[in-house]
């Protein structure tokens, strides 16, 4: 099982799985009517100069978040193990 | 039936849809949050006349920002009269996301039908959505439309007396197993391979090759917007106005010329003996060449630059990759629509700014409009005034205006109390403009132009003509002569122009050049011009967005900002 980081961290192009989302309810919420939440694979695609925004596809829609929101965001790549199915 | 309620997510193509079915201008773009303002308008359903209201795009009816606010309010109070209908319009490219806000609209148990949109690309993204089963389940009728070529939207209106409150029974804390579980009943998606647009959506977006595109495809909007503006004023408007309307006015200041008081207001001053449609000042020759000829053709062209990007989907890139810059300011990526926006007028400008999600924000946002992005007028008036200068005229009063900006920026960022939450956008895929569509914007963005531009600029000609008569001009000079001359370097004649200035700026500019001020003093002048109060059409957006409060401090910064920079102008330069 590989570890889980914050998504500002993780590389971009793999598929990776939200393991977790700090903060409040509100940031869930925000979060949640893009469709981003727990439990879903998300794929990092950019990120830009210094802390500038990452854009992540979750389904079929392309995602821009800030830096910040990125932090909390907790991600873990996707290994065989885990979803033998892939 | 009462009334049509047409919600979804925003850029999902719901104005569009609403063109359709009314006829009536809405302006869409392709980015979210175009709809800030609900729109109004019927339709005939079997010789029955029928109000129709499109909300403002939401993603959920747990709202994040202002104009989901406004939708989030609009909808619970529709769906407590008795008798509307709803009509969702949801994205069948990405139907799973617009699912969450579908479900809870249809827990409003209004009549409702469901619309598939953009159901053209479905086929390029691989998506095949089984329509009759989705309609089973939800328990509504749902149509496929392609709205920007008018697919379905007859059908659409046949359905829409056959709405129906939903069998669906869901669950708030279950939501994402329920929509799941549609998805896996409805949905099926074949794997495509990366094409052509993918690359571009990449290559935009990235920042090693995102932010030199960005710079080229902003240079090549100035000057397509310079080439259009240019060639409408000098191959079409200015010989209309020489060839035609003159021998007119001519005949006119035969009839008129024992009259002073009306040749004075309506002809103006001659310049050599002759009309000159710059300098005369009358109503019916500078009064109506500066709207037209001088402004008319740069807003026009800036117009369909602007939209055209809007459309493509290039406007949401532009923010991710400018983000970083905005956040000197207090604000993030978004915020830049708003001030482009404002390069046109502005007043849409800040009517945009509506899009930020704090009051911080769009104080910010507005303020910063309002006081240092000069409208498509000023800039033409600008380049009026100092464009015998050449670049060492124009370049330092864009350069400064810029430097006020981010230093502005910069202190209101540190003092201005509340939050700047950051970037959270969805990214629309490009797509190439509806033409229709994006003239019928462009139309009704010159249409707001006309409506607000000619009446204060008439008023201002107007105004100016009678202030000199009664000597007012004259006094206000010689009253704040020590003001201007002292501490700006400027002659005391220009005060007039500042007076006119809170009417309209390009009439104010237009006072200012025949002055014969030296390339000092025409820089000060552009520059205070620019910053000081907003004309009075921005001024009352100002006050209608922000409160008195709001507006009050806006001003007082303005006031503070005009005499600093002044001063500070006067003795470097």
């Amino acid at each position: 099982m590989k570890s889980a980081q914050s998504l500002t961290l993780a590389s971009g192009g793999v598929p990776v799985m939200i393991v977790e989302i700090m903060g409040g309810c509100n940031f869930q919420t925000k979060l949640e009517s893009l469709g981003i939440r727990k439990g879903i694979t998300i794929t990092k695609l950019t990120s830009q100069f210094g802390k500038g925004p990452i854009t992540i596809r979750v389904g079929k829609t392309e995602v821009a978040l800030g830096f910040g929101m990125a932090e909390k965001i907790i991600v873990k790549e996707i290994d065989e193990a885990d979803n033998p199915g892939r | 039936m009462k009334q049509i309620i047409l919600a979804g997510n925003p850029n999902v193509g719901k104005s569009v849809v609403f063109n359709r079915l009314t006829g009536v201008r809405v302006i869409s773009s392709n980015y979210p949050g175009t709809t800030v303002e609900f729109s109004k308008g019927h339709i005939h359903i079997h010789g029955e006349h029928i109000d129709i209201l499109d909300v403002p795009g939401t993603y959920s009816l747990d709202p994040s920002s202002p104009a989901e606010e406004v939708a989030t309010k609009i909808l619970h109070e529709k769906s407590r009269e008795e008798g509307n209908i709803l009509v969702i319009v949801a994205d069948s490219t990405n139907l799973e996301r617009n699912l969450l806000l579908t479900l809870q609209l249809l827990n409003l148990k209004m009549r409702t039908v469901l619309c598939l949109n953009f159901w053209d690309e479905t086929a390029h993204h691989g998506i095949k959505i089984n329509v009759e089963k989705l309609e089973e389940h939800l328990g509504v009728p749902v149509i496929k439309t392609t709205a920007v070529s008018g697919e379905g939207i007859k059908e659409l209106v046949d359905k829409i007396p056959e709405a129906r409150v939903s069998t669906f029974q869901y669950n708030e804390n279950d939501k994402w197993n329920q929509i799941g579980e549609v998805i896996s009943l409805v949905q099926q998606v074949t794997h495509k391979h990366h094409t052509l647009r993918d690359r571009l959506q990449e290559l935009t977006i990235h920042p090693v090759t995102g932010l030199p595109i960005a710079l080229i495809i902003l240079f090549i909007s100035f000057e397509i917007v310079r080439f259009i503006g240019e060639g409408i004023n000098v191959y079409v408007i200015t010989p209309i106005f020489e060839i035609l309307w003159k021998p007119v006015l001519v005949k006119l200041s035969e009839l008129i010329v024992n009259i002073p008081i009306l040749f004075h207001i309506l002809i103006g001053d001659l310049v050599n003996g002759e009309i000159d449609f710059g300098l005369s000042f009358g109503l019916l020759s500078t009064g109506l060449y500066v709207p037209l000829a001088a402004v008319m053709p740069y807003v026009l062209a800036f117009y369909i630059v602007l939209s055209f990007m809007e459309d493509t989907g290039y406007l949401p890139r532009l923010a991710i990759l400018l983000d970083w810059f905005m956040h000197k300011v207090g604000l993030h990526g978004m915020s830049v629509i708003p001030m482009l926006l404002g390069f046109g007028c502005n007043v849409p400008g800040i009517l945009a700014s509506r899009i930020l999600e704090t009051k911080r924000e769009r104080f910010i946002a507005m303020t910063l409009t309002a006081i240092t992005v000069p409208c498509m007028a000023q800039i033409a008036m600008i380049f009026g005034l100092i464009g015998k200068f050449g670049a060492k005229g124009v370049l330092p009063v864009f350069i400064i205006l810029f430097i006020i900006w981010l230093v502005l920026g910069i202190i209101m960022n540190r003092y201005v109390k509340g939050e700047s939450p950051e970037i959270f956008l969805e990214i629309p895929p490009y797509r190439f403009p509806h033409f229709p569509t994006l003239f019928k914007k462009i139309q009704m963005r010159i249409h707001g132009f006309f409506k607000e531009a000619i009446p204060f600029v008439l008023l201002g000609v107007f105004l100016v003509n009678i202030l000199y008569s009664l000597g007012i001009i004259g006094f206000l000079s010689k009253l704040f002569e020590p003001v201007i001359g002292f501490l700006f370097g400027l002659p005391p004649e220009s005060v007039g122009a500042m007076v006119i200035g809170f009417l309209r700026k390009d009439v104010a500019v237009g006072m200012l050049a025949p002055l014969g001020m030296s390339l000092k003093q025409s820089i000060i002048a552009s520059v205070i011009l620019t910053i000081y109060f907003p004309c009075v059409a921005t001024f009352i957006m100002l006050l209608k967005e922000l409160g008195i409060a709001g507006m009050i401090k806006a001003v007082g910064i303005m006031i503070f900002t005009t005499t600093i920079v002044g001063v500070t102008l006067n003795l470097i330069l």
